[in-house]
């Protein structure tokens, strides 16, 4: 029998839907969730299976619906909040660093949050500096908040299903160009731990670790490396707090050279943080410089030529790969 | 017969009465006792961070929640202990709290801003002006979801008006009828800023813009409050919808203890009269002297007590042990 493949999209709501049958107390509310099932249709067919009740359109109103999120997980349910687009998480900051991240902490333990967020990333689909953004490295400077970023069909089912299932808030970041990407999902319940990577591809010549949508590139890169004899390994950490060093470090040390790429801006965001503990961890083994690949560090243009250029490529990647290896073309 | 259960049952709604309101007494005294150890401690340097009073409104929170269920929510504010005692918590682990100790609400994580207890339904205080109007109508949205019967009383000062997140809540609650109770404590300041500065229009009047049930209180009358709270509170837990709850107070100490030049922004005169005149523990011994439900020597018993058990309360939390250092990084998830 064939593997059955879902979209990515697809795969998102099996998780939400099987969830919601599990568990009464998951709900989902945000900005045209029910009939309309956000822009993206992610949410197709939820309202029809599970009411009105638990799949709730709320106003625009993206800090106020947070909160609610925030008090109705700490008084006993599982809310799946949706912000439409990443950018307007800028909206929620307080209800998600102050409130969220900090409740289960500051209560010595007492209270606990358990809620997702599920919202989006990425740019070139031409929208412009404001939904364009990748802004899971101000959630992972955050203690108290469990980022992920699933970059398959496969994973964004079994890591969905992990974060509605946890206890704590957790920010569910979905590459939105990803959303008609085919993979083999089965249909049966399954979930991913959270803090444990994923060797996409083995190799032996380079690392390349990738994140969410980077990790596609960092795939299509690495056959267009394997033709000119370079073999790479795709490490995909699938979560960045918690995040599995091991395997990072361990693929490192075993190819000696890494590029670590995340669509967030690598300046001071998730591409410089794991080009530090790689560093940190495997400096010895190193036999060229760590190198970072993100979002160029401007606000993201609308102009297709100007935008195309500020996310790393599969050809930007074999080119930096390339000179890490000492290999000109 | 009928006369007699007539005379039984007036007795008893007597007895009834009278004791909610020694009791509504009793915790205006304890709340104003745990404040001026707060501020002895503070002054004397042996509880670390910043202490704001909540002297002067006590009232409000006692009138509130004296007519709250132990499993109904509240959300607090950084002025909270009021709010906190009220709501059922334990002067012992609230002072070892202020203190830093393991022993506290919070384990010591917390401190005087953010003390949090699920037993007696308190979300927690929160130290963001307006930061917990999101959790509070949360809360409520759960209950109302399970079914439950609980209500959220969301506790903040007429300084979150300026946040824009009270708005969209508020919109919220309306429009799915959530059990939830805005209560504006305004004593007039936000901060060092008088609130007719800050805040145009009515008070009341945002929360008509979204059609919730809207009351203005004397915030120095517990009975009053109580009344009021009693009606807003049945209403929404019978599925009636929100409710918001302006009540007029004032703080009688700085914005926080070390804030003590305070004639910039207010005169001593404008204190004394609140002190004088409007003080809400005096205002009800008063009354109650009046009905004939105590005498001023009962009253002096509730305050001596009040006094040795909020001094015992102290003495445990001094000397209560801080948490281990390896607990610093503990509790961060669940």
């Amino acid at each position: 029998m064939p593997e059955r493949e879902l979209t990515f999209a697809q795969a998102v709501r099996e998780a939400l839907a099987e969830e919601m049958r599990r568990d009464t107390s998951v709900c989902i509310f945000g900005e045209d969730v029910a009939e309309a099932g956000t822009p993206f249709k992610v949410l197709s067919g939820l309202v029809e299976e599970f009411g009105s009740e638990r799949v709730i359109d709320t106003p625009i109103s993206e800090a106020g619906f947070t909160g609610i999120g925030v008090g109705a997980a700490m008084a006993g349910l599982r809310p799946v909040v949706d912000i439409m687009f990443g950018d307007f998480l800028t909206l929620t900051m307080d209800q998600m660093v102050n409130q969220a991240a900090k409740v289960h902490y500051m209560s010595g333990g007492r209270w606990k949050v358990p809620m997702v967020v599920r919202t989006t990333l990425g740019a070139t689909r031409r929208s412009a500096a404001q939904h364009s953004q990748s802004l899971h490295a101000w959630f992972s400077h955050v203690p108290g908040l469990k980022v992920v970023l699933p970059s398959t069909p496969y994973d964004a089912k079994g890591l969905l299903k992990t974060a509605i299932r946890d206890e704590n808030p957790v920010v569910f970041f979905e590459d939105k160009m990803m959303y008609k990407l085919k993979g083999p999902v089965p249909a049966d319940d399954y979930t991913i731990p959270f803090g444990v990577a994923d060797v996409k591809r083995e190799g032996e010549d380079i690392t390349l670790v990738a994140t969410s949508s980077m990790v596609q590139v960092a795939l299509g890169a690495a056959i267009l490396l394997e033709k000119e004899g370079i073999s790479a390994e795709v490490v995909d950490p699938r979560t960045t707090w918690p995040l599995d060093e091991k395997t990072i470090i361990e693929s490192v040390k075993k190819t000696s050279r890494v590029i670590v790429l995340d669509e967030g801006y690598g300046r001071y965001g998730v591409a410089s943080e794991l080009a530090a503990v790689i560093a940190e961890g495997a400096f010895y083994d190193l036999d060229a410089p760590v190198r970072r690949m993100g979002a160029m560090h401007v606000p993201i243009p609308f102009s297709p030529p100007l935008e195309d250029v500020t996310v790393p490529t599969e050809e930007s990647v074999v080119e930096a790969a390339r000179q890490l290896c000492g290999k000109r073309q | 017969m009928s006369s007699t259960t007539s005379n039984t049952e007036a007795a008893r709604e007597t007895t009834t009465e009278k004791d909610l309101w020694l009791q509504a007494y009793r915790q205006m005294v304890r709340i104003r006792l745990f404040e001026e150890q707060v501020n002895e401690l503070y002054t004397r340097a042996l509880m670390p961070g910043l202490a704001h009073l909540y002297s002067g409104e006590e009232a409000v929170a006692v009138g509130i929640c004296e007519t709250l269920r132990l499993d109904d929510y509240i959300t607090s504010t950084h002025r909270g202990h009021g709010h906190c005692l009220a709501k059922g918590a334990s002067p012992d682990r609230m002072f070892a709290e202020l203190l830093g100790k393991e022993a506290g609400y919070c384990r010591g994580k917390g401190g005087s801003m953010h003390i949090a207890d699920p037993a007696t339904g308190n979300l927690g205080a929160n130290a963001i002006v307006g930061g917990s109007v999101g959790i509070a109508t949360g809360a409520a949205f759960a209950a109302k979801r399970l079914g439950n019967g609980r209500v959220a009383v969301c506790f903040f000062g007429e300084g979150a008006l300026g946040q824009g997140s009270l708005y969209e809540v508020m919109n919220l609650a309306q429009l799915w009828k959530l059990p939830v109770i805005y209560v504006c404590e305004n004593n007039l300041y936000n901060e060092y800023t008088h609130y007719t500065e800050t805040t145009a229009g009515t008070i009341l009047g945002r929360a008509g813009a979204f059609g919730l049930e809207a009351a203005l209180v004397d915030g120095q009358d517990v009975r009053a409050v109580y009344e009021v709270a009693t009606r807003l509170v049945t209403r929404a837990r019978a599925g009636n919808g929100p409710a918001f709850l302006q009540a007029d107070t004032y703080r009688y100490s700085g914005h926080h203890v070390g804030d003590i030049n305070r004639e910039y922004y207010r005169s001593k005169q404008e204190e004394q009269h609140w002190k004088s005149e409007r003080d809400p523990i005096k205002l009800h011994a008063g009354w109650l002297i009046g009905q004939g439900h105590a005498e001023p020597p009962s009253l002096e018993k509730i305050t001596a007590e009040a006094r040795a058990e909020m001094e015992a309360a102290v003495k445990f939390a001094v000397s209560a042990p801080y948490p281990s250092v390896d607990q610093v990084d503990q509790d961060i998830y669940a």
